[in-house]
């Protein structure tokens, strides 16, 4: 094995020197995991994976063992045997699905153990008890592998099912349009070999039953559309579809009957099959889009525990509690519900729900919310609101209002259908009675030319124009971390004229770090003393710090900070008045922020100031953005001070402090009342109902749940250069897609006078149509070309391609 | 002509045979995890059990 001494042999990640485990190992969970898999004889799985750094290190996190009530979600059918489906998360390669299932499969209970790489979710099937299954699962656990529950019923929404029909669809479509192709290439040949008559309409005949039965089923996805917006008395590009389809099968089987030559039995069917070819791969890439923002919605899920009035701990669903309850927040725990604080005195990370970055101090009494997390302390907090009454709830009804003016969007492709269906429409009636009472030839020949009009005219690349591109765009921007869960999202996109920032977690990182330098040996024994909390703030000393030993005997007061016994007398960290300096103490005024004092005894107490850190790549971002003529607006639930310092920065002159949920929605409504079309880049559960009311809306894969679903747009990683990647993809898709409409119609400018004029035949209809559908694709596939080496061969670290894009 | 009889219909028969296969495949899930099933070929599964039990195993066949 190849492995340097200073990367951990099990997870990869480096060993500090300050690791219990060193100098092979960054933990005791590690080293663990490294003997359990050397104990079971399958120590080859570290031969055979490839660490993606992408995805999260296998680190085996202690507290995070049966952190699910695991027997909820379990089914048991007749025969005693129960199933379970969960998330797995930490999957890297193919070598981890091995691994896990070999860990299942070697315990005896288990009958089934696969994981579904694609979509990251195992489903595992056991006899014997219910309970077992945390003894089962456990080895996998501690590999550092993480396994939440999910309910498949929830998740496995009616695209599924939608894209598997599709799939089944293009199947008989791809069987039929080969056999009837084969058919008519010698019908072809025969126009010029002299096939007699007998021979073509037996073809023709064999021709029919095999198409007309397979457009009436695989054609279904199109004419149930159809249907359905004729209902509504609307048009979209299913209408020319359906007609185009329906009309050539009836004239040709008309022209079989009465022995004719002309039969466009292929051109039906192959316009089928390509159109839903495009409709698979548009339904899947954003499928693929969707799965993978729900995977990182499931992470997030957590259980709370509740405390019985017996004083056992029971797991239970958020959604199951009812008020009254009494629940359990660990320090370092997202609180899961909506509740007074009955016990205990913490800081409360409150920015998602306000974007104030400085935690709030809580005791008894004072109110949490859910989605804040409870940073220093355990706190026993009682259930107040569930339901309709909580906070998220008041946010979801905002959201709803918000959304109503997003639904009034139509897509591009439907107002071009709009317009285009008429003037095809008319244009067939016009031949058709152009040759009969003018032309003066019989009504069926009339017909016949009129419907030649419909077919040339039938919509095949121009219904492939707009997903080609999409499933491009999408595939792209899904390989660079950035998920497309809308339909619509990347045509929005395009219309944007100001985009509106919100800050704590979008324009920061939400992770606070120190500012100013401190005299060394005083970090570095505040480091030391830090080394020993899970606070936040304590956290960002060890990292400013680099190298620290953890001091010994360092005892923790909940919501005040950390003392020591040194050799003078007690050494504390913490709050001003945990270390007894004056409220009117000497302080720089400039820098305001979170605040950390270490006093010695004897000595001047040296202040830490910490700030909420930019993303690395904001001011570059924000400079981009503002030279393309972007109108840049910050809008933040935070104190004054701190949204103003952050906006001088990078130089958004436009900005709110102390906005509420419903002020930030408003603001956007009013911009979008006078014309603008704007888009929200949050995080918050305060910003779901502006991400709602934006014209487009993008959120970070750690924002709030409530906000990734209201955003069209998901984006992994810590760059903020996503937006400029989103925007480029959709400027350049946008681009591509009018070009593929341009080439449909000057495809159909050449193509309609012959058609009007009666000169076309079968023969040139399948060479017109494919050979427009073949450009149109080439076309799209230009975009891939661009982002140069993305072929989809492995994965590529989220940067590459923002890197591309000029950032 | 009589060849034609006889080819047009085994061809469909073929085709159809091949249809049949594919939707067969598609209900039986094999298309639900295309990335899982190009890597499972490459898995070895003579380490599955561990190399001690698999030794006394043929020796105990032998």
């Amino acid at each position: 094995m190849n492995v340097a001494l200073q990367s951990c042999r099990h997870c990869g990640e480096p060993v500090t020197a300050m690791s219990p485990a060193a100098p092979d190992f960054c933990c005791a969970g590690c080293a663990g995991a490294f003997e359990l898999l050397g104990e079971m004889g399958l120590t080859s799985y570290y031969n055979r994976r490839a660490i993606d750094p992408k995805v999260r290190a296998l680190r085996p996190d202690e507290d995070e063992i049966a952190s699910f009530d695991f027997t909820e979600l379990a089914s048991t059918d007749t025969d005693g045997h129960h199933h379970l489906n969960l998330m797995v998360d930490g999957i890297h390669c193919a070598a981890c699905v091995w691994l896990i299932e070999t860990l299942l499969q070697r315990n005896s209970a288990v009958l089934q153990a696969r994981v579904n790489m694609t979509t990251r979710r195992l489903r595992l099937s056991w006899q014997g008890h219910v309970s077992d299954i945390e003894d089962i699962i456990r080895p996998v656990m501690q590999m550092g592998y993480r396994l939440i529950p999910f309910d498949p019923a929830a998740l496995e929404q009616a695209t599924t099912s939608r894209n598997k029909e599709l799939l089944r669809c293009l199947a008989v479509a791809g069987f039929a349009a080969g056999n009837v192709m084969l058919l008519s290439v010698s019908v072809w040949a025969g126009y010029f070999q002299g096939m007699g008559g007998a021979t073509r309409d037996l073809f023709h005949w064999i021709s029919a039953l095999i198409s007309l039965p397979a457009a009436a089923y695989a054609g279904l996805p199109f004419y149930r559309s159809a249907l359905g917006a004729i209902r509504n008395r609307r048009v979209n590009m299913d209408v020319p579809i359906s007609l185009g389809v329906i009309l050539a099968l009836g004239m040709s089987l008309a022209q079989t009957i009465r022995g004719e030559p002309h039969a466009y039995f292929d051109s039906a069917i192959t316009l089928l099959f390509f159109l839903l070819i495009g409709r698979y791969l548009d339904g899947r890439a954003r499928g693929q889009a969707r799965s993978a923002a729900e995977h990182l919605l499931s992470l997030n899920a957590r259980s709370i525990a509740v405390i019985e009035p017996d004083g056992t701990r029971r797991l239970i669903a958020p959604q199951k509690a009812t008020p009254g309850m009494i629940v359990l927040a660990a320090a370092g725990e997202r609180i899961g519900i909506d509740g007074k604080v009955i016990d205990g005195q913490s800081d409360v990370d409150t920015s998602i729900i306000t974007g104030e970055s400085i935690p709030v101090l809580t005791r008894p009494g004072t109110t949490v919310f859910a989605g804040t997390t409870n940073i220093s302390a355990p706190l026993r907090i009682e259930v107040t609101a569930t339901g309709g009454n909580t906070l998220l709830s008041e946010i979801v009804r905002l959201m709803e209002n918000a959304e109503q003016g997003r639904a009034r969007y139509v897509a591009i492709a439907d107002r071009v259908a709009k317009a285009y269906a008429p003037v095809v429409h008319t244009l067939s009636l016009a031949t058709f009675i152009g040759w009969w009472l003018i032309g003066g030839i019989g009504w069926q020949d009339a017909l016949m030319n009129a419907i030649a009009v419909l077919i040339i005219t039938c919509p095949c690349a121009l219904a492939l124009a707009v997903p080609v591109v999409q499933v491009i765009a999408t595939g792209r921007l899904l390989r660079a971390g950035i998920l497309v869960k809308s339909a619509t999202a990347l045509e929005r996109l395009t219309k944007i004229t100001g985009i509106i920032f919100d800050k704590t977690g979008t324009l920061t990182t939400g992770k606070p770090e120190l500012v100013g330098e401190p005299q060394q040996d005083k970090l570095m024994l505040a480091a030391g003393m830090a080394a020993n909390s899970n606070h936040p703030l304590s956290r960002a000393l060890v990292r400013a710090a680099g190298n620290v030993t953890p001091q010994t005997n360092v005892t923790e007061q909940a919501g005040l900070g950390l003392m020591m016994q040194g050799p003078a007398g007690p050494i504390r960290l913490g709050s001003r008045a945990f270390c007894d300096v004056a409220e009117n103490a000497d302080v720089p005024s400039d820098i305001t922020g979170p605040e950390l004092w270490l006093s010695e005894p004897g000595i001047a107490p040296t202040r830490f100031v910490f700030r909420d850190t930019m993303r690395s790549d904001a001011p570059e971002v924000i400079d981009t953005l503002r030279t393309r003529g972007f109108e840049m607006t910050l809008l933040s639930g935070d104190r004054e001070s701190t949204v103003r310092q952050l906006a001088e920065t990078l130089g958004i002159t436009n900005w709110m402090a102390r906005m509420s949920p419903t002020e930030k929605a408003n603001h956007i409504q009013a911009r979008a009342d006078r014309g603008n079309h704007d888009l929200m880049v949050g995080d918050g559960i305060n910003d779901a109902p502006a991400l709602a009311a934006a014209h487009a809306s993008m959120s970070p894969a750690t924002a709030a749940e409530i906000s990734q679903n209201a955003a069209d747009i998901v984006f992994q990683g810590d760059r903020l250069g996503a937006v400029i990647e989103a925007i480029d993809v959709a400027r350049k898709a946008d681009r591509l897609v009018r070009q593929n409409f341009a080439l449909s119609f000057a495809y159909n400018v050449i193509t309609i006078p012959l058609a009007v004029s009666g000169f076309v035949t079968p023969l040139f209809a399948a060479i017109a149509m494919s050979s427009s559908s073949l450009i149109v694709i080439a076309n799209a596939l230009r975009l891939h070309a661009k982002s140069g080496k993305s072929d989809g061969v492995g994965i590529k670290p989220a940067t590459t391609l923002s890197q591309q894009a000029g950032i | 002509m009589s060849n034609l009889l006889l080819l047009i219909p085994i061809a469909l028969f073929l085709g159809l045979l091949g249809l049949g296969a594919f939707l067969w495949s598609l209900r039986s899930g094999q298309f639900d995890d295309m990335e899982g099933a190009a890597n499972r070929i490459l898995f070895d599964d003579d380490d599955v059990t561990p190399p001690g039990n698999s030794k006394k195993f043929h020796q105990g066949d032998s």
